[in-house]
């Protein structure tokens, strides 16, 4: 399992050095360079100019900047923000526990509705449940985030009234900040109110960022469980007179879940991008709204920064599910 | 009174307004302690015969039946739950491929003390002791560390004896060995075919034995049925067929073990193959491939005539004397 764990993070490396040459390359790639394009339509001086390259570090050959950048990165430091002159880092540290509430919330969502739907179709294959869960999700599927979550916010907030349109907490409560989070930091105030108002904040921003998470892991459940069912060993199983909720909940399901967890790692990286469109809609204070923002300013740095930050999160998650899968499946480990 | 009697079985697959037959009005009585062999090539409904009698045909097949009685209880009346009670515990069944037929996400251990839990129950000190017991009477070696193995840890033979110690933990009094030594290598198919009959006459098990080797046949069972696409062709004790082949067809399985073609250039064979699910013929079903087929033969179906032991679906049996009518 060592070994394992050992070979897994020796993969990282490389990894990581490919999304800093990226990020890095990102912002040689614009036209000019990138003094130019943060002055904008204005025009500079060329004395100024030549000023500004220096104070930056953007007159040292190539090489050496990356070297630079990446020392840098790797101790925590992403530069300023050009517009806040804040440091980057802190004002992702600052964003991303509402980003990883929201994120965590619809993962649950996905997890908790989508694998459950899956087994029951898979169960009652051609049924009118299996043609039900699987057009719902096909559908649900399909539906761009913005529409959807637009629609959501239109019928459950405009129609009916019964959540709030945008924020992550109604105005009157202030909780104080210790995990970032709402829903805990408000229960760790004992604030129900409070809880309750962050609570009702979530419920859309979570569905509209959890359905195509949710729609993946429905049809990836079923088909993995329909393939485990034809196998010998249900079929054996069964022959030594288990229950049908034991074979399939335990024998099939846990063979199913081996290619699951996989696809459940992989749907981090659509939530954090799912995330960008979702904030942006329900002005959901984290991240994905601050990236969009720095795009907007043209505030490279934080553009930089964020973009190698999710990245760097991506691939932590999925080594966290690699780890998973070593334990749900046997013939990794061996 | 026979352990397990079976009446007029039929399962069919397909829609009901083109079925397939799988297997066609078939009667089979074993007694207690008793070795019953059923052989015949591929696709002549061995196995699927065996599977609608664990219940395990799943929709789209029909299982459909005049009687299917274990211990005089009827199997197809009895609640879904009462009848899964009986298998594993009362009825057992070991498959062609130990290999897939193991859980890989469970070890060894896993398996034998889920069996136990969920048809004897006991602490789990208790389980695991009866699981190592059970590995040794397998003659698994060192069956402590086998207890922790993963399936894929384990060789053919070895699934096998995993296979084996599962069916028999709740001492089953009718076993199923579906070609239990098809997929292994040879010099481990007689270890494992021992091993089985030694815990049958140990136990005195019913053993029903379903393979396409007649030589395993010979050597083991009391009687044998032949069954060919889905049918019975012929049964009888094994002395009787062995010597004295009513049906051309056990002939020609005879005829064609590679014992029996010693000193020849090419091994006998049955020309032809087993007819498929929509070109069954209008008379004996052999016909096509029958070496002394007659007119009658392509046009009428014969029936199984004969008192058991000894019966033969066949218009011009080979020693039609030895036929009581």
């Amino acid at each position: 399992m060592i070994a394992f764990l050992l070979r897994r993070l020796g993969v990282l490396i490389p990894t990581f050095i490919g999304i800093t040459l990226l990020v890095f390359a990102l912002i040689r790639l614009i036209p000019g360079d990138p003094v130019e394009a943060m002055s904008g339509e204005r025009g500079m001086e060329a004395s100024r100019h030549a000023e500004l390259l220096k104070e930056f570090g953007l007159d040292r050959p190539l090489p050496v900047q990356y070297a630079d950048y990446v020392y840098k990165a790797v101790k925590g430091d992403l530069g300023r923000s050009i517009v806040t002159q804040e440091p980057v880092m802190r004002e992702f540290l600052d964003r991303f526990p509402a980003t990883f509430e929201l994120a965590l919330c619809a993962i649950i969502f996905a997890v908790v509705i989508g694998i459950p739907a899956g087994i029951l179709a898979a169960f009652k294959r051609n049924s009118v449940i299996d043609y039900g869960v699987m057009s719902v999700s096909l559908a649900g599927y399909s539906m761009p985030i913005f529409w959807w979550a637009l629609l959501l916010i239109l019928f459950f907030s405009v129609q009916l009234g019964w959540t709030p349109v945008s924020g992550r907490i109604a105005i009157e409560y202030d909780p104080q900040v210790v995990t970032g989070m709402m829903l805990v930091d408000t229960l760790l105030e004992g604030d129900f109110e409070a809880f309750r108002s962050a609570l009702s904040h979530l419920i859309l921003p979570t569905i509209a960022l959890g359905t195509i998470p949710l729609a993946t892991l429905a049809r990836m459940t079923r088909s993995a469980m329909l393939e485990v069912l034809g196998e010998d060993y249900v079929r054996a199983a069964r022959a030594r007179g288990l229950s049908p909720l034991r074979v399939v909940g335990r024998h099939a399901l846990r063979n199913a879940l081996i290619p699951v967890i996989t696809v459940i790692g992989l749907q981090v990286g659509t939530l954090l991008a799912g995330a960008i469109l979702t904030e942006t809609i329900f002005s959901w204070p984290g991240i994905g709204k601050w990236m969009v923002e720095a795009i907007h300013r043209r505030d490279y740095p934080v553009v930089q920064g964020g973009i190698l930050m999710t990245a760097t999160i991506v691939i932590l998650v999925n080594l966290i599910v690699d780890v998973c899968y070593g334990i749900v499946n046997p013939r990794i480990r061996h | 009174m026979p352990l397990l009697e079976i009446k007029n079985l039929s399962v069919h697959f397909g829609t009901p307004e083109r079925p397939v037959v799988a297997v066609e009005k078939l009667d089979l009585a074993i007694d207690a302690g008793e070795v019953v062999g059923i052989v015949g090539e591929s696709g002549s409904g061995k196995s699927v015969t065996s599977l609608a009698l664990m219940g395990l045909i799943d929709a789209p097949g029909r299982v459909s039946a005049d009687a299917c009685s274990f211990d005089g209880r009827d199997l197809l009346a009895m609640k879904k739950r009462e009848r899964r009670k009986l298998l594993g515990r009362d009825i057992a069944m070991i498959f062609q491929d130990p290999v897939t037929s193991l859980n890989p996400c469970f070890t060894v251990g896993d398996h034998l003390t889920e069996t136990l839990a969920v048809h004897e129950g006991g602490s789990r000190k208790a389980l695991r002791a009866r699981a190592l017991e059970l590995l040794r009477q397998v003659e698994i070696p060192d069956p402590e560390r086998r207890l922790a193995a993963y399936p894929h840890q384990l060789s053919g033979g070895m699934s096998q004896r995993v296979m084996i110690a599962l069916a028999i933990a709740c001492n089953p009094r009718l076993l199923i060995a579906d070609e239990p030594t098809t997929a292994l290598d040879v010099t481990v198919q007689a270890q494992v075919l021992e091993l089985l009959l030694r815990l049958q006459r140990e136990r005195g098990m019913a053993l029903m034995l379903i393979t396409h080797d007649l030589g395993v046949i010979a050597e083991t069972a009391h009687r044998v049925m032949v069954m060919y696409a889905g049918q019975v062709m012929e049964t009888g004790t094994a002395d009787d067929l062995f010597t004295h082949p009513q049906h051309p067809y056990t002939e020609a399985l005879l005829s064609a073990l590679p014992e029996n073609n010693v000193g020849r250039e090419r091994l006998q064979t049955i020309p032809g193959m087993v007819p498929g699910a929509f070109d069954r013929p209008a008379g004996c079903l052999l016909a096509p491939r029958c070496q002394y087929a007659q007119a009658r033969c392509q046009s009428e179906r014969p029936a199984l005539r004969g008192n058991p032991p000894c019966q033969v679906r066949c218009h011009f049996p080979l020693h039609a004397d030895g036929i009581k009518e």
